[in-house]
């Protein structure tokens, strides 16, 4: 079972993020940027299935230049190879155009499973699982909780609001996974020191036969018309519970019409 | 008038109300077509319902197979339906799977795709907010239809006649669509309580509630306002209560009329999944704990006195 495993990195959600005011795009330079937290799950779990039923794990990220960290940290968690798709062009690309390009990239590599995140916290589009079966065209087990294999058979438990599905189907597919589907490991020492060593194929995007004219922000399907702060919310008023706080609290529920 | 296409969400047979609100937004663009995907007999019990908030049109697209596998059915239905009728945009649940087919479906029609807005107007903009609430941003779909996906709770729904004409299509879910097949639907213990993304009143709590056990009074709590029960993920990470229910960055994202953040500190992450709602009230024994610079009125204070106290005069009021 050879495995594609994505992955984005993103900037760290406790840090304060910005658009860029040039060109309404997503500024990824100026603050801390870490992997995209579910990714981490992602590749867990894509370990997990070629530690029990062999094959390859390869690593694919499209990013600017230093979302190598980011790949660099899958290899320490144990992923084979790597490939890092990254390119000026693709600067500003919205999520079909993204989909598109590593779908490019996805077709010259060999995989029985591709396996992603659910959602980047950066966008939070939680599309890209679908976009790209879409694309190549093979099922598409998103919203994953529990992940087994039997032979090419896949099966998922998809998380629903009230429950789950369980679905169903065989290989070549995507699967996009849930946080909580597995504990992901730390990278051991051993395993930053051997990703010094794995095979890491830097792309670009005519090395990866993609059209630039169907990438980047001037070619984007949607565009950022403008952005503003949000306004701070008014202080409200907080007071020391004394013994009637419930009370009191049930009081300015009422004096606003709530209940 | 243009045609807007508002693809319903439903379940059990009932018309979900992010459905409502998506025909009243949809009639800002233009005039809406209602779209009914599911089992056969789906759209009759729905029909007059849509038609109440303004569709003038109901497609019925009913077949066995279109619940009988994930998403792909649906986007390829709408695709079609796009092809046939050049609407003018198409309106969509953000919600997960909503977010799901809006995606597909701009892949078949070559067009953008935007989620999680709270706002669109007349031209399509769509309002969203990002960087868990800290940031108001608007933007369109330059490429092909429109495909907007809205969050539940973000645009208040009106009645406006429409004719609710209903339309049958004809169904033929290709093999390509095929691909992954739901064999089994499993119902979690869920109770009668709202879904947590559309509820209008969101009860959580979090680290201070101590263990599994004691969520039982944000329970009482919430079924005392007729809530759904969240719970932070400082609480759904100790097991205390089901991960589905996490209000977060990285769980759900609500923006109901009340939130009741009980034993919650509101920590960054915390803050990115609710700070949208319309009034917030908290309750925590720390006097500095962040969620009271978001709370239009916080009780500093043990949370076991306070929460069965509200509970009991809220009964009372409701008598």
């Amino acid at each position: 079972m050879n495995i594609v495993v994505l992955v984005k990195q993103v900037p760290d959600t406790w840090a304060e993020r910005r658009l860029r005011d040039d060109d309404k795009t997503l500024d990824r330079e100026s603050g801390d940027a870490v992997i995209n937290e579910i990714d981490e799950y992602a590749v867990e779990e894509a370990l997990r299935i070629c530690e029990a039923h062999g094959g390859e794990v390869t690593v694919l990220s499209m990013g600017p230049p230093r979302a190598v960290d980011t790949v660099r940290k899958a290899l320490a968690m144990g992923v084979d190879k790597a490939v890092h798709l990254t390119d000026e062009a693709l600067h500003g690309s919205c999520a079909p155009q993204t989909s598109l390009a590593l779908a490019t990239v996805l077709g010259t590599l060999d995989y029985d499973l591709v396996i992603c995140g659910s959602e980047a916290v950066d966008a939070r589009m939680s599309a890209m699982g679908a976009l790209l079966a879409e694309r190549l065209g093979v099922p598409q087990l998103t919203g994953a909780r529990k992940v087994e294999i039997d032979g090419s058979t896949v099966r998922i438990q998809r998380q629903t609001e009230n429950g789950y599905e369980v679905v169903e189907a065989t290989t070549p597919a995507v699967i996009s996974v849930m946080e909580k589907i597995n504990d992901p490991r730390y990278p051991s020492f051993k395993g930053i020191m051997a990703a010094k060593k794995k095979p890491f194929t830097t792309l670009s995007v005519a090395d990866a036969g993609i059209d630039p004219a169907t990438v980047g922000l001037a070619n984007a399907t949607s565009e950022v018309v403008g952005f503003t702060p949000r306004p701070p919310r008014q202080a409200g008023q907080v007071v020391n519970d004394e013994g009637g706080g419930g009370v009191k609290l049930a009081e300015y529920l009422a004096s606003q019409k709530i209940i | 008038m243009a045609e807007v296409l508002v693809l319903v969400e439903h379940a059990d047979g009932t018309v979900r109300k992010v459905t409502f609100e998506l025909l009243t937004a949809a009639r800002r663009i233009g005039e809406p077509s209602a779209v009914v995907l599911g089992a056969p007999g789906a759209t009759a019990a729905m029909k007059d319902k849509l038609a109440e908030y303004g569709a003038a049109k109901v497609y019925a697209g009913e077949s066995d197979d279109i619940d009988a596998f994930v998403v792909a059915p649906k986007a390829e239905m709408l695709a079609a339906l796009v092809a046939d009728k050049a609407p003018a945009a198409v309106l969509i649940a953000s919600t997960p799977e909503g977010k799901e087919i809006a995606g597909r479906l701009a892949i078949k029609t070559s067009s953008g795709f935007i989620t999680d807005a709270v706002d669109v107007d007349s031209d399509g903009v769509a309002t969203q907010s990002v960087f868990g609430g800290a940031t108001i941003v608007t933007s369109r779909v330059r490429t092909g239809t429109p495909i907007l996906a809205l969050r539940p709770n973000s645009v208040a729904a009106t009645v406006e006649a429409g004719a609710g004409e209903v339309e049958n299509l004809t169904v033929s879910v290709s093999e390509a669509a095929k691909g992954a097949r739901i064999v089994d639907r499993v119902v979690e213990d869920k109770g009668s309580r709202p879904d947590l993304a559309e509820a209008s009143v969101v009860v959580s709590g979090g680290r201070g509630m101590g263990n599994s056990e004691n969520f039982s009074l944000v329970e009482a709590l919430a079924d005392s306002l007729g809530a759904a029960v969240g719970a932070s993920r400082a609480a759904t990470d100790a097991g205390w209560y089901p991960h589905q229910n996490q209000v977060g960055q990285t769980g759900v994202t609500v923006s109901p009329q009340l939130y009741v953040a009980v034993g919650i500190s509101g920590a960054i992450q915390h803050r990115a999944g609710m700070q949208t709602s319309k009034t917030i009230v908290a309750i925590n024994k720390d006097a500095e704990a962040p969620i009271f610079e978001l709370a239009d009125f916080g009780v500093v204070g043990d949370l076991f006195q306070i929460v069965p106290q509200l509970t009991e005069e809220i009964t009372k009021r409701k008598g």
